[in-house]
């Protein structure tokens, strides 16, 4: 019988500062058995369980497109127990992966369709697998339109900065990128909070166009009467939840909105669902 | 379905007996209470128990069990990989188990071992154990076992239900896996026949059928309470979820988590690492919706920040979601543990009753 509690060994490749204040860094992992690599085969928009022995277990988004081989991708905050463990770790050392967990972006439905992406601080991390995978040349195609609107609170504090200048200069897809406010005079995209940005940038709403929305409680909450307002239909917009996790698989109980459990049956909802169930995340 | 007849005089010796084949887990008085737990060599289960303090879930669902052993040694082999905990999945029979306590083995089920996802700790207890049942022939004032779809006399769920008939017990054989055991207690012949043949085994007759049924009624006209849910059911989530009661029945709740610790039925559980040294271990233990750790977030931000939040928990849990999860009625069974020794005499009968037929 697979035990889901067990964690597949991996070695950490690589680690990198991720932002100017030094609390987040992206780390890379490889897996001591490469054929857990295959049995890791994952979507964007799902989560894994960071497993560190004497630590503890914490449910990070993938941040890897499932394009990319031979490594898996985090970008973690450094915030409680495990995470600031995590920190301090140093390439070459060993420790565990779980997963994949829980749902992903709905890809075969948003076929043909326009994706409007939106995301805010560090949530930014599934939706980097999630370009990264619709880029891929056989992927590009599949998909129509695409929008991005990415805001941080300063230039410093944008995740993934190099690979979001390389993806501005791209003419299949419209990268809005945004900062609270910066005191560089040279900045040369928008300054302003998320939702303000989407009302100027985002496409009309219409049966094609879906929205994927990943960021802060405060952002989420200031995005989707703007989206209300543009005509987005409830069903039409998808979100990405977090809640306190342990297992992950749906068993240990802690992390339900109503009858569904956000790590098994989510993290991804529309909105529509959402409606329906109480809002304890 | 064959019933047995099995003489109190044979009994311990049969249960002794048994243990040539099988690890014995039974009812004990520890101290004030009784508890189920392995039984020592010579150990016999008290069948005249009234309840357990604590359900019998521990069997399958420890309040604290080892999944993982670890090594932080980097000189160490294997160093920082998680290790499989030695198990003990030999064949094991628990005995006495009231019908309503093994009943919720069966909703424990749903939650640990679906089509996405298996617990190995609780699938490979829970089938190595062999269910023999005592039918409770005088329920107490808490139990509302019949509104539950189960009952004193439950047979749905054991493999064997022994009913106390004066000096014998009487013995409904549910299953090959308990037919085994009363094999190896020597209850039966040597090849499981039940004809008789051995000293203290007699034919059943049409009558026996007709004893227990008599005490079934018996037993199940002494529950005065009951609970309706049918309402709940055909009720939105949200509207039960923002009824305005939820205040009120949570005003005396001391979020003290005495309800799901003794329940058989709630499942929820933390994972914690355990480090002495170099050494440690990855346990699996019991937590509780009641606590505001349960939920609370790294950030410090709370879902479910107000105790009568975490109390309407509880109950939104057992009575709703789980109906419109599962549709297979609600996540209790009526042994009337947390009625009984809930601190603020918060009962879930009332609870239920009002969610059902209330605003």
């Amino acid at each position: 019988m697979h035990n889901p509690y067990k964690p597949y060994p991996v070695r950490i490749d690589d680690i990198q500062i991720a932002t100017e204040d030094k609390s987040l860094r992206t780390f890379k992992f490889v897996f001591l058995d490469p054929e857990d690599e295959e049995r890791f085969a994952y979507k964007s928009g799902q989560f894994a369980e960071l497993s560190i022995p004497g630590q503890g277990e914490i449910p990070i988004g993938i941040a890897s497109s499932p394009t990319e081989k031979g490594f898996v991708m985090f970008t973690v905050f450094r915030t409680g127990k495990v995470t600031s463990y995590l920190h301090e770790m140093k390439v070459g050392d060993i420790m565990g992966i779980r997963g994949p967990l829980g749902n992903w972006y709905p890809w075969d439905k948003l076929e043909g369709k326009n994706i409007l992406i939106i995301g805010g601080g560090f949530a930014f991390t599934t939706l980097r697998s999630s370009i990264k995978m619709v880029l891929d040349p056989p992927n590009r195609k599949k998909f129509g339109k695409i929008d991005v609107v990415y805001g941080a609170r300063t230039p410093g504090m944008l995740l993934y900065k190099e690979e979001l200048m390389e993806w501005e200069k791209r003419d299949d897809i419209n990268i809005h990128i945004t900062v609270d406010s910066t005191n560089d005079p040279n900045w040369k995209y928008h300054t302003g909070f998320v939702p303000t940005i989407t009302e100027k940038v985002a496409p009309p709403a219409d049966n094609d166009t879906y929205a994927i929305i990943c960021g802060p409680p405060i952002m989420i909450k200031f995005t989707q009467p703007v989206l209300d307002k543009l005509g987005y239909e409830h069903d039409h917009i998808i979100m990405s939840l977090e809640n306190r996790m342990k297992c992950g698989i749906g068993m240990c109980g802690r992390c339900n909105i109503g009858k569904e459990l956000v790590c098994k049956d989510g993290p991804v909802f529309t909105l529509e669902q959402l409606n329906k169930t109480p809002r304890e995340y | 379905m064959k019933i047995i007849k099995i003489d109190k005089k044979i009994w311990s010796d049969g249960v002794e007996k048994s243990r040539d084949s099988y690890r014995l887990i039974g009812p004990v008085k520890d101290r004030e209470f009784h508890q189920f737990r392995e039984l020592a060599k010579g150990e016999q289960p008290d069948m005249n128990y009234k309840n357990s303090r604590l359900s019998p879930k521990s069997i399958a669902f420890p309040q604290s069990e080892t999944m993982f052993i670890y090594d932080l040694d980097e000189k160490a082999e294997e160093h920082h990989i998680m290790q499989d905990a030695e198990k003990d999945y030999s064949p094991r029979a628990v005995i006495g188990i009231r019908p309503y306590d093994a009943k919720a083995f069966k909703i424990l089920d749903l939650n640990f071992n679906n089509s996405d996802y298996q617990d190995p700790y609780w699938v490979n207890a829970y089938n190595c154990t062999t269910f023999i049942s005592l039918a409770v022939n005088s329920p107490d004032k808490f139990d509302f076992s019949t509104s539950c779809a189960t009952g004193p006399f439950d047979d749905s769920a054991v493999d064997v239900l022994l009913v106390d008939y004066n000096d014998s017990y009487l013995a409904k054989i549910m299953t090959d896996k308990g037919l085994a055991w009363l094999n190896a207690a020597g209850f039966t012949t040597k090849n499981g026949e039940i004809d008789g043949a051995v000293t203290g085994v007699s034919e059943a007759g049409e009558d026996i059928y007709e004893i227990i049924e008599k005490l079934k009624a018996d037993a199940e006209s002494k529950i005065r309470s009951k609970i309706s849910f049918d309402k709940i059911k055909e009720k939105s989530i949200l509207d039960i979820f923002n009824a305005p009661f939820w205040e009120d029945i949570a005003f005396a709740c001391l979020n003290c988590g005495t309800c799901t610790y003794s329940c058989p039925t709630c499942w929820c559980f933390d994972i914690q690492d355990e480090t002495n040294g170099r050494k440690g271990i990855r346990q699996k233990n019991w937590d509780s919706c009641m606590t505001p750790l349960f939920t609370v977030h790294a950030t410090g931000h709370n879902p479910r920040h107000n105790d009568w939040e975490r109390t309407r928990q509880r109950f939104m849990h057992k009575l709703k979601y789980f109906q419109d999860k599962y549709n297979q009625g609600i996540m209790c069974v009526g042994c009337g543990r947390c009625v009984e020794q809930c601190p603020a005499n918060i009962d879930i009968r009332n609870i239920c009753n009002q969610m059902n037929n209330g605003e």
